[in-house]
């Protein structure tokens, strides 16, 4: 059986950004548009596309610029979960063409009506050609990302690999991310993700 | 015409939420793909929108965009001559 372990983990929630239970940007602002991007422009990050993506592809990237910051990401691989899909903006593409007079659909909207989009992107900024996969799901199947994660490690598909759950929908947003690795000191147990998870209720 | 320059100038920031970028940072002869303004292909489907949404008007030919797409000099001159409200 794969012993593996979790190396770093970063949580987006309540206008915080914590890396490995350590705070490393706050706001007062709570709308996520202004946190998102004072967060991301704090990492000193320049990446102009950065501004022109839908919010859950924004707070993926915010989550995955911490997560990877002086990482590796030599054949990392992704394996990521949310709730809402890309719902937030389905909506928005929805309403730009429900009125037939008024039937104006943008570009930009529409590329992002698409969850996996967000890995897409994390793996552009990131230069990641490796395998990746975003499952929808009411919550975050820990066994079923666990023995992926695995899965990837052991068949040599991948070296480490970033896991985690991105949902965004109508301003609620949530982000854990973490990297899954052969070595390390924190075991990849089902106890230690549930517990990365138990950090968004504080 | 220098009106027109002006507000098209803040159309495209707004429209295609290009970040640190002023009115007053864009000259009307920059490019607007490439090194200009380092537009991509979605940025040049927004475009296409704004000209119908804004002044009424349907590029069905892509070849178009090319020579319109130019510059806002390019943009304005052909808005201000073709435009429909």
């Amino acid at each position: 059986m794969m012993v593996s372990y979790i190396n770093k983990y970063c949580v987006v929630a309540k206008e915080r950004v914590v890396v490995d239970a350590e705070e490393q940007f706050t706001s007062k602002d709570d709308s996520f548009s202004a946190f998102v991007k004072e967060a991301f422009k704090q990492r000193n990050s320049s990446y102009p596309k950065f501004f022109k993506m839908d919010s859950l592809s924004k707070l993926g990237m915010l989550a995955a610029e911490y997560t990877l910051a002086e990482e590796s990401t030599d054949d990392l691989a992704l394996v990521l979960v949310n709730k809402f899909g890309s719902l937030d903006t389905d909506v928005k593409h929805q309403e730009s063409i429900q009125d037939g007079d008024h039937f104006f659909p943008s570009p930009a909207t529409f590329v992002y009506t698409l969850a996996n989009i967000c890995a897409g992107e994390i793996s552009i900024r990131h230069q990641l050609q490796t395998e990746n996969i975003f499952f929808v799901a009411d919550q975050f199947p820990v066994k079923v990302v666990s023995a992926y994660a695995d899965y990837l490690l052991a068949s040599g598909k991948a070296k480490r690999v970033l896991c985690g759950w991105i949902d965004f929908f109508q301003e609620k947003y949530e982000a854990v991310l973490y990297i899954v690795s052969p070595e390390g000191e924190k075991q990849h147990t089902e106890e230690n993700i549930a517990s990365l998870f138990r950090t968004l209720e504080d | 015409m220098a009106e027109l320059k002006e507000e098209l100038k803040g159309k495209i920031i707004e429209v295609l939420n290009l970040e640190d970028i002023a009115v007053a940072d864009i000259n009307d002869s920059d490019p607007l793909f490439g090194e200009g303004l380092g537009l991509d292909s979605i940025d040049a489907l927004e475009l296409i929108v704004l000209m119908d949404k804004e002044y009424g008007i349907k590029l069905s030919d892509p070849k178009q965009g090319k020579t319109i797409f130019q510059s806002i000099e390019s943009m304005a001159a052909y808005i201000a001559e073709n435009r429909t409200k």
